[in-house]
């Protein structure tokens, strides 16, 4: 279960912000989370009353945008929409592809007062 | 060229400047072509939704993981600077980590210099089998963490006291999924994998032989017993990274172990 160490660092960061910004609570945090990157946000779900507990996070609302996985065919060039980290390029079927978007493990922006 | 906008500053190549001199004023040109805005002016009203304006909005933009990504390329550096090559083993629990490094460190040891970092939840268990040998060992029990992190690697290596030129084995917690995700600061990821786990392996845990330089596949002394095409598990595992490159090796009778020994020897060089 790794989503624990994610929200956790998750944790550290708005922790690391807000007192940057001479705040003591977080609102609202907006995280983007890519469906390539390995974090299942189910799990982040469930561990994250758990982890937010007595900290400046406790209180915010977590909206999560999810990142559709798209790679690009080093072979052909072709662009394609990625549902796993294995799937192979649709026009020529190589295996070589580099990964455009789907692994963003982001804290996009926090709303503090 | 200039360092806040990219912009080149002179048209017969590079500008030399002393210390607090800056050839061109940033006042004068203009990075927003067309359009100026004042921060006090423009309301988050971005995506349909709108924000208290008493609250301060934090745009940060900061990778989840950035802490422990930080901490490995500070691992990364100190191996680079001693010349030590660090190994990642990972794979699911008893797939042979252990047994496949006692036999590297027992048919090696008069060669090559080798320290060993074990991860596991509980116990010493491992790190004595490695101590058998008089090889340096550390343990890291992880508790109840699945994985072990950059930080953890870092506070382990200061206490084993790494001679220059030397191969640092890092035995993962067995698990084939969360170590993925954590950069420790190797030079390379090993993902093990052995003949009794099925030849699918790599596609139903993609993530792991995505990220990994190596795999070996261990056991293979089982084969005439085990209902597993070879070729197929291969193809899977190149299916998710085309640039994994593979070991055939028994542990326990020693075949394939060569190969794997030249390529161990090859990077300490």
């Amino acid at each position: 279960m790794h989503e624990l160490s994610i929200a956790m660092g998750i944790v550290k960061i708005a922790e690391d912000e807000t007192a940057k910004a001479k705040s003591n609570t977080v609102t609202k945090i907006e995280l983007e989370i890519g469906t390539l990157s390995g974090v299942e946000i189910d799990s982040l779900n469930f561990v994250w009353d758990a982890a937010v507990k007595n900290t400046v996070l406790e209180k915010a609302e977590k909206q999560i945008f999810s990142i559709k996985g798209k790679g690009k065919c080093a072979d052909c060039d072709t662009e394609f929409n990625m549902e796993n980290i294995y799937d192979c390029c649709p026009n020529c079927g190589s295996n070589f592809k580099g990964i455009l978007k789907g692994k963003e493990l982001r804290v996009k922006a926090l709303e503090v007062i | 060229m200039c360092g806040t906008c990219g912009c080149g500053s002179d048209s017969n190549g590079p500008t030399i400047l002393k210390p607090g001199e800056h050839k061109h004023e940033h006042g004068e040109h203009h990075h927003h072509d067309g359009h100026s805005h004042s921060h006090n002016e423009h309301h988050h009203n971005h995506d349909g939704h709108s924000h208290n304006p008493k609250h301060k909005i934090l745009e940060i933009e900061q990778n989840i993981l950035q802490n422990n990504q930080v901490l490995a390329a500070r691992n990364r550096g100190f191996f680079e600077a001693k010349n030590i090559f660090a190994l990642n083993l990972v794979s699911s629990p008893g797939s042979g980590k252990t047994s496949i490094l006692e036999r590297t460190l027992a048919d090696l040891k008069n060669e090559i210099s080798f320290y060993v970092i074990e991860g596991d939840q509980q116990t010493l268990n491992d790190a004595n089998r490695i101590d058998a040998l008089d090889i340096p060992v550390i343990q890291i029990n992880t508790g109840k963490g699945c994985h072990l992190e950059s930080d953890m690697v870092f506070d382990a290596v200061k206490q084993l006291d790494i001679k220059n030129d030397a191969i640092l084995m890092i035995e993962n917690v067995g698990n084939l999924v969360c170590p993925s995700m954590f950069d420790l600061g190797e030079n390379k990821r090993i993902v093990i994998i052995s003949t009794t786990e099925g030849e699918d392996k790599p596609i139903k845990y993609p993530d792991m032989f995505h990220t990994s330089d190596i795999c070996i596949i261990n056991k293979i002394d089982l084969l005439p017993y085990l209902n597993i095409d070879i070729q197929k598990l291969k193809d899977y595992a190149l299916q998710v990274n085309p640039n994994l490159q593979f070991f055939e090796i028994s542990a326990t009778t020693g075949e394939g172990m060569d190969a794997w020994y030249k390529w161990l020897k090859k990077n300490i060089i």
